[in-house]
């Protein structure tokens, strides 16, 4: 029995392997570039429009309006980072309708991977918004002994991620997997469905806890700019 | 019982406790979430969307300590660490 799309491989030459979740986000990669490029080809102002480019306004501004509900005050300079985040999850969990595919996102070297681009975004940012002394100084609140807490639950925080991500798509399809032996027709396709669900909600929260994190790694400058009661 | 017999059971038990253990809390966690939640929607339809959201996102946080479970029972049965120990310790002698 296999955990993932990690343990299909494809092609090996030495230590090189090429396995199905390399293909897969290559597969995804090309989709969505040519996608977008395609689609972001003749771009209009007026009131015409095509429907590719209808589409991806609405996500553009949709993702935008949700990362400004969270508290980041210019959502347009976090769009880049938030929105492929979001778009890739989401696009990976979207294709498993198509027969044949596996999700990359049920391998844990892709969401590690993911989970590493948050843990090294949010002190990036943090550290562009208040300064590399403001940053640091985020650790030591409330209080100094709260340091070593903070540090471990900045690395706890990244595991959380990945495993969340990678756990969620892995329990569909090995729901699946196991529903088929037992009852082969109809209990799958309901489960699918459930899947298709619960991998657009993932990519939901995977962008939104990202959203999070960075909306506290850059929010004590305001609240310090702020006039403090009592002292 | 030898090595081998003595770790798939282990793993096998520990697994399905893994599981019944660690799907009580989270099952009442989320209950009680989705309870209040309702009960804030019914109060108030207009914040209705940053209720939603929050929910959702809390729903996955108290969701993932049932997956950490999930996959710890994964790892025990299906890619055992020990089992594998003494298969290759077997194979080798």
């Amino acid at each position: 029995m296999r955990l993932g799309p990690d343990d299909v491989v494809l092609w090996q030459y030495g230590f090189l392997k090429l396995n199905a979740t390399v293909v897969f986000t290559w597969f995804l990669m090309l989709v969505m570039t040519v996608g977008a490029r395609v689609a972001t080809r003749t771009l209009s102002t007026d009131l015409e429009r095509s429907r590719w480019q209808n589409l991806l306004e609405m996500l553009v501004t949709a993702i935008g309006k949700q990362i400004e509900d969270v508290g980041l005050r210019q959502p347009a300079k976090y769009l880049g980072f938030l929105g492929t985040l979001f778009l890739f999850v989401a696009t990976a969990n979207l294709c498993t309708v198509i027969p044949g595919y596996e999700p990359p996102t049920a391998s844990l070297s892709t969401t590690a991977a993911l989970a590493l681009c948050v843990f090294v975004a949010v002190p990036f940012y943090g550290i562009e918004d208040q300064g590399v002394g403001g940053y640091l100084e985020s650790y030591l609140k409330p209080t100094v002994i709260m340091l070593p807490f903070n540090v471990i639950s900045e690395l706890s925080r990244t595991l959380a991620l990945a495993v969340r991500l990678f756990g969620n798509m892995m329990s569909g399809t090995m729901i699946i997997a196991i529903l088929l032996t037992i009852a082969p027709f109809l209990f799958p396709i309901v489960m699918t469905v459930l899947g298709l669900l619960t991998g657009m909600v993932q990519a939901y929260i995977f962008s939104i806890l990202a959203a999070v994190y960075i909306a506290a790694a850059t929010r004590s400058r305001k609240s310090a700019s702020e006039p403090v009661p009592g002292t | 019982m030898d090595n081998l017999t003595l770790i798939a059971l282990a793993s096998i038990v520990t697994a399905g406790l893994t599981m019944a253990l660690g799907s009580i809390g989270p099952a009442l966690g989320e209950a009680r979430a989705v309870a209040t939640a309702l009960s804030s929607l019914a109060q108030q339809p207009d914040a209705s969307a940053t209720i939603t959201r929050t929910l959702f996102v809390g729903l996955a946080m108290i969701e993932s300590m049932a997956i950490y479970c999930f996959v710890v029972s994964m790892i025990l049965v299906f890619a055992n660490p020990f089992w594998n120990h003494v298969i290759t310790q077997a194979a080798a002698r």
